[in-house]
């Protein structure tokens, strides 16, 4: 389905990331794994997807780093020669209410997911006009459509997203560059682990599919949104969420 | 190089090359739109072996203008 394309994925050590960048590359993909402090974990997704006979590098770079997106997506192109799926999925949280939020903690999240996102769109995309073609995914999340309690800073940072997405795909729909979300529910990772078990019951009780979500559910849709089937969609954000959100 | 860069622009956005002249304004005259303009300069940074700057780039408005700086720039 993607065989020959060439993919980067940000944050692709764990989580959610490293199931993008194991299914792209399961689908032919050659999958630029990047990560910003877990070197280790991300040289694994990539002998992971070697031992499986596909193609990965491995690129740490902070996406919150304006210059250094800049030079990723250019040693990108100069060693691939293209970029066709860019996958923005690296992001954090630092949670706490409005009240007790210090500045530190919105400006971070902030930093690194919504500007991050920015970062590399800005960057892939003068590639991608230059291809005449590409597909941008971002990670969101329900919590940018919803909002939720002590996440102002990441809820800003996710809906923020959604309108990124949107723009772009008006400036770039004339140049066959799609551009799409991803909003996940409640999707079992290291993320959600922290959780308070009361929290994940009342979470739970919330979701018509009665079961949290899996790597693989995002990562499926991502692949789906990367590939040539889904050629007539763009500016959306579509929910994998169990039907939390409609 | 002029005539290079005019059949470039005609070929790029498929308009006459009549329609260019060095003093038409791209943008006003001819209808391109800020995005277009910017192709066509990826598409010069690629003919040509340079890399244009996005500052340089928002300031070219003309033929003319464009050509100035690819004279400039290939010294
Ligand atoms: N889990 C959920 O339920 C859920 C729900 C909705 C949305 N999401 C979104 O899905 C995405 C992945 O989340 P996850 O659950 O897989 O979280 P995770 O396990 O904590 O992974 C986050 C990833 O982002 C990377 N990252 C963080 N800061 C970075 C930076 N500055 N530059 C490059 N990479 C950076 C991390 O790599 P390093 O360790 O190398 O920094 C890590 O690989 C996030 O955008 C998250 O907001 C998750």
């Amino acid at each position: 389905m993607l065989t020959g394309k060439v993919a980067l994925v940000t944050g692709a050590g764990k989580g959610i990331g490293k199931e993008i960048a194991l299914t792209l590359a399961g689908y032919g993909a050659k999958v630029i794994v990047n990560y910003a402090h877990s070197e280790g974990a991300a040289k694994e997704v990539v002998e992971t997807i070697h031992a499986n006979g596909k193609e990965a590098f491995l690129y740490g770079c902070d996406v919150a780093d304006f210059q250094a997106v800049e030079q990723m997506i250019k040693d990108i192109v100069k060693e691939h020669g293209r970029i066709d799926i860019l996958v923005n999925n690296a992001g954090i949280t630092k949670d706490n209410l409005a009240m007790t939020m210090k500045e530190e903690e919105f400006d971070a999240v902030i930093a690194t997911n919504l500007k991050g996102t920015f970062n590399c769109m800005r960057h892939a995309s003068r590639q991608m006009l230059r291809q005449k073609g590409g597909h941008i995914i971002s990670i969101s999340s329900i919590v940018g459509l919803c909002g939720n309690a002590g996440q102002i800073n990441y809820s800003a940072s996710k809906a923020g997203i959604v309108a990124m997405t949107k723009s772009l795909a008006k400036e770039l729909g004339s140049k066959g560059v799609t551009v799409n979300a991803v909003a996940p529910g409640f999707i079992e990772t290291d993320m959600t682990n922290v959780l308070k078990e009361e929290v994940k019951e009342q979470m739970m009780s919330q979701i018509p599919l009665k079961r949290f979500g899996c790597t693989k559910d995002i990562a499926e849709t991502v692949a789906f949104l990367a590939s040539d089937k889904a050629s007539y969609i763009t500016g959306q954000t579509i929910s994998v969420d169990g039907g939390m959100h409609q | 190089m002029l005539e290079k860069v005019r059949e470039m622009m005609a070929e790029q956005w498929n308009i006459d090359v009549e329609e260019i002249t060095p003093t038409t304004n791209l943008q006003d005259d001819l209808g391109i739109d800020s995005l277009d303009l910017f192709e066509f300069v990826m598409a010069i940074e690629e003919e040509f072996g340079i890399e244009v700057p996005t500052e340089k780039a928002s300031e070219m408005h003309t033929l003319q203008e464009v050509v100035n700086y690819l004279e400039e720039a290939t010294k």
